[in-house]
């Protein structure tokens, strides 16, 4: 199935100590002065928080950039539907945060599976996210007295996360915009709406270029550059259902492994506790409700298993506020992979609401009893209405119902401190990496991530590759040999004129995903998934739909050729998990649980990241993780 | 539920409306869910699917968005296309479904139109002029909770174009002025706040965008509930900055 090769030795993370280690790697990174800079172009793919910061912030220190994405516009990318907020250690509130606080929190959220180095930098940054967003006008929510109010999230005990009413991503995307519209608007960033990477150049170990598709007129071009920065994102899409937009997908990001960059922890993927419950067989994606909405909503099924009463027919000592009663210090505010098990499991022991007995309720009504109304309404009203639009139910006097789904990918492509890949010149930055959430990321830091990562780390760490720059002139064979693969790989996929639709091969592959790999996964089950998607796989090739031509706006050749790679990326994923006997965070292994039920880790034989090479089998390349300042301890949140 | 679908497609060879039927349309369905069962049954038949843009399906990315029944994203109110669901519609109804019209919206196939001229407003102003690491600490400026929420209410906006596709004149002061008045009423934006609005509304000008006759019809469909008020805080600015700089 797999073969093991060299460990990673050298992530390239400082050795001083954990505060000194970012100040030491800006010192010692080499710095390309204003006149070079002006000879260096960076490409950036995707333009959401990461992608977004990372061009505008390269742009104004002086790089040329190269910008793209495949929506229509760069404000539209999927940074934009984060709801809840963002952290930082400010410790406005005085209720005992601090950067410390905010690693250590992180560290254990990620159950023990992330980089020290990598996290304490992420908390440290933190603080400068929120001064550059206010002072580009990101509208923050803020106190009568004119400062900036927080909130509490799921695993941490402080309440240190700013938001903008439930739309605090599209906000911090906003900002991220408007600064790369004035940078494109100075004639520093080149930006490709409407383009797709499908595929990296790399030539004499360099990755020096991509090739694209033009979405509207099927032209595909080589666009080349000194460095290329990935920021497209996760992979939830490969299990058909997520609260990922419909376009998100993982081919930039598996093109670039199978180019050489190293894949990690595959199967650490997030499934998020409060969604909107599946409606229907034409369900096309599910959506999130904020996780802030724990914060006053308390989570409860009926106590009778099967009891087909209404919600408010159902006395108070007839209910299950289980999460109160089985984690009574963090209660409805646990970190996402246990309260999403905890549903699952109450689910599947007959307690469950709604269509299929698959939601519990998440009720308000404590709520609008101790805050009225109005201030439930300014806190959480249009999740509120966006929940009434999709289910036809007013959660003012109904409780919601919610079900787990998929949301989020800790895992991505390896990247050492400078969070550069396995390939010279590659940078990944956002979802796209593994870095900083281990095995589960908390609320409200994927923002966090995104933007550190894009305003303040790529920019720092980037110019110490660039300063061998420029690099001499890429060979016209290895343009002419990704464009052909790229060109041969669209015209097959025209050319099968089979009888099923990418859609249709999409749902069967992310059934069998959430089905084996997702909430809970066993060995059975995970064999299962790996003998069904290489003759799904095989069965793509030969069956699938796609009509119209390569040379004009074909949404159904776009589809096709991110559900051939999702087609090989779950493989992976199911690899991966089968490896990973322990449980940990968001990977629950049936065999590794406490007596509790809850994720029980193997430190001694899986304290490590699992970074895959690709190769029939693919290789395994483990990376030593080491804990000098925090002690790995079972988590507990009870 | 059953419903008659005259839908807009347009190619190199053609372009006018075509009907089909739906069936087995449930309530639950989303709009954009009702046209997947449409597409798969036409891939099936060997007709090419319509086109459409989408991407988050939760009504914050703006990328969706058509005339249905004549109504930009349709009979609900403060709904995108996407959150739009098929328990708004009556059983058996004809639904005509076209793409935004507007002069520099062009269209690019069926129900796709090219829009960004919105980028290409926000290019010429929309921003405040603050590079990375240049930022006081996030306290040192508080900022009166009214003019916050003001500023929120304004940057709402998703950008999704129906302001212009129901304005009679085609005109996007109504998004234009959504991002003047989100930077404007922010102590932040204050430098830059009347180059903006004029620079902003050149580019809108120039980019053949109509101009602004307060008819009302952008706040009437915009998903986000932007209000007509700002279209008057741009007008100020601009009056404002024509007598302080000389210019306009």
């Amino acid at each position: 199935m797999y073969v093991t090769g060299d460990s990673i030795v050298d992530a390239k993370a400082p050795n001083g100590p954990l505060e000194k280690r970012w100040e030491q790697r800006r010192f010692s990174a080499r710095l390309v002065n204003p006149a070079n800079k002006r000879k260096l172009t960076v490409i950036v793919v995707g333009t959401g928080l990461a992608g977004g910061s990372a061009a505008a912030t390269l742009a104004e220190l002086g790089y040329n950039v190269i910008s793209f994405c495949y929506q229509d516009s760069p404000r539209r990318a999927h940074s934009i539907a984060a709801q809840g907020g963002i952290n930082a250690a400010k410790n406005y509130r005085n209720d005992g945060d601090s950067v410390f606080r905010l690693f250590y929190d992180t560290v254990k959220g990620g159950d023990f599976r992330s980089r020290e180095s990598n996290v304490y930098r992420l908390a440290e940054v933190s603080v400068e996210i929120i001064d550059q967003c206010v002072a580009q006008g990101v509208p923050f929510a803020r106190e009568y007295g004119g400062l900036l109010d927080t909130r509490s999230f799921g695993g941490a005990q402080v309440a240190r996360t700013f938001y903008a009413r439930g739309q605090t991503g599209q906000q911090l995307l906003l900002g991220a915009y408007q600064a790369l519209a004035r940078q494109i608007h100075a004639g520093r960033v080149e930006m490709h709406p409407r383009t797709e990477m499908l595929d990296l150049v790399v030539d004499d170990g360099r990755a020096r270029g991509i090739v694209a598709r033009d979405l509207v007129t099927g032209e595909v071009t080589t666009h080349l550059a000194d460095a290329v920065v990935l920021a497209t994102g996760g992979y939830g899409n490969a299990f058909y259902l997520s609260t990922n937009a419909k376009g998100c997908n993982a081919t930039a990001i598996w093109r670039a492994h199978r180019r050489g960059a190293l894949f990690a922890n595959p199967c650490f993927t997030q499934i998020h506790p409060t969604c909107i419950p599946v409606s229907g067989t034409h369900q096309s994606k599910l959506t999130l409700m904020s996780e802030s909405l724990r914060n006053d909503g308390r989570v409860w099924v009926p106590r009778i298993a099967g009891d087909t009463r209404q919600p408010h027919q159902i006395p108070e000592d007839a209910r299950d506020y289980y999460l109160e009663r089985m984690y009574p210090s963090f209660g409805n505010l646990v970190p996402r992979d246990i309260a999403s098990r905890a549903a699952k499991h109450i689910c599947d022991s007959g307690h469950g609401v709604g269509p299929g007995g698959l939601g519990v309720y998440l009720d308000f009504a404590d709520a609008i009893e101790r805050m009225g109304k109005p201030a439930v309404a300014a806190k959480y009203g249009n999740l509120f209405e966006m929940y009434e639009r999709i289910t036809g139910e007013d959660p003012y006097r109904v409780p919601m119902r919610i079900y787990p789904a998929v949301h989020y990918t800790m895992g991505g492509l390896w990247v050492d401190y400078d969070l550069q890949s396995s390939v010279p010149g590659l940078f990944v930055i956002g979802e796209a990496n593994f870095s900083d959430h281990g095995a589960n990321r908390l609320g409200a830091s994927a923002l966090m991530q995104g933007l550190a990562d894009g305003y303040f780390i790529l920019p720092n760490t980037i110019g110490d590759y660039l300063a061998d720059g420029p690099f001499p002139v890429v060979s016209g064979e290895a343009i002419a040999a990704v464009e052909g693969d790229v060109r041969s790989r669209v015209d097959r996929l025209l050319a099968v004129r089979g009888d099923r639709s990418p859609d249709d091969f999409h749902r069967e592959l992310g059934q069998l995903l959430w089905d084996h790999c997702g909430m809970e996964r066993s060995e059975s089950g995970l064999r299962k998934a790996l003998s069904r998607i290489p003759s799904l796989r095989e069965e793509f090739w030969r069956r699938v739909r796609v009509l119209g031509t390569g040379d004009s706006l074909n949404q159904s050749l776009e589809k096709a050729g991110r559900v051939a790679d999702f087609l090989e990326l779950t493989e992976l994923m199911c690899i991966d998990a089968l490896h990973r006997t322990e449980s940990c965070g968001g990977h629950f292994r049936t065999e590794s649980q406490t007596p509790d039920g809850e994720a029980l880790r193997d430190d001694a034989e899986f304290g490590y990241v699992a970074a895959w090479e690709y190769a029939s089998p693919p290789v395994l390349h483990r990376e030593e993780l080491r804990f000098a300042d925090v002690t790995p301890s079972q988590r507990s949140y009870r | 539920m059953r419903f008659t679908l005259r839908i807009w497609r347009q190619n190199d060879e053609f372009a006018g409306l075509r009907t089909y039927t739906v069936d087995d349309v449930s309530p639950d369905m989303s709009f954009l869910e009702m046209l997947d069962v449409l597409n798969e049954r036409l891939i099936g038949e060997g007709e090419e699917p319509v086109a459409f843009d989408h991407d988050c399906r939760e009504g914050i990315c703006g990328m969706c968005g058509m005339m249905i029944n004549g109504v930009a994203h349709g009979p609900a109110r403060a709904t995108t296309t996407c959150q739009l669901h098929m328990r708004s519609f009556a059983d058996g109804e004809t639904i005509t479904i076209e793409p935004w019209r507007a002069r520099p919206f062009p269209v690019v196939r069926d129900l796709v139109v090219d829009r960004s001229a919105f980028d290409r407003i926000i290019e010429a102003g929309g921003y405040i002029s603050t590079p990375t690491g240049s930022a006081p600490d996030a306290h040192a400026v508080p900022v009166p909770k009214t003019d916050a929420d003001t500023a929120f209410e304004a940057a709402a906006c998703i950008g999704c174009g129906a302001c212009v596709a129901a304005c009679p004149n085609g005109s996007a002061m109504l998004f234009t002025a959504a991002k003047t008045t989100h930077l404007g009423v922010l102590p932040q934006g204050q430098p830059e706040r009347h180059d903006r609005a004029l620079d902003m509304l050149a580019t809108h000008d120039d980019l053949g965008f109509g101009g602004c006759t307060n008819s009302g019809e952008c706040t009437a469909v915009c998903p986000k509930g932007i209000p007509l008020e700002t279209i008057g805080r741009l007008n100020r600015d601009v009056l404002r900055a024509a007598t302080r700089s000389g210019r306009g």
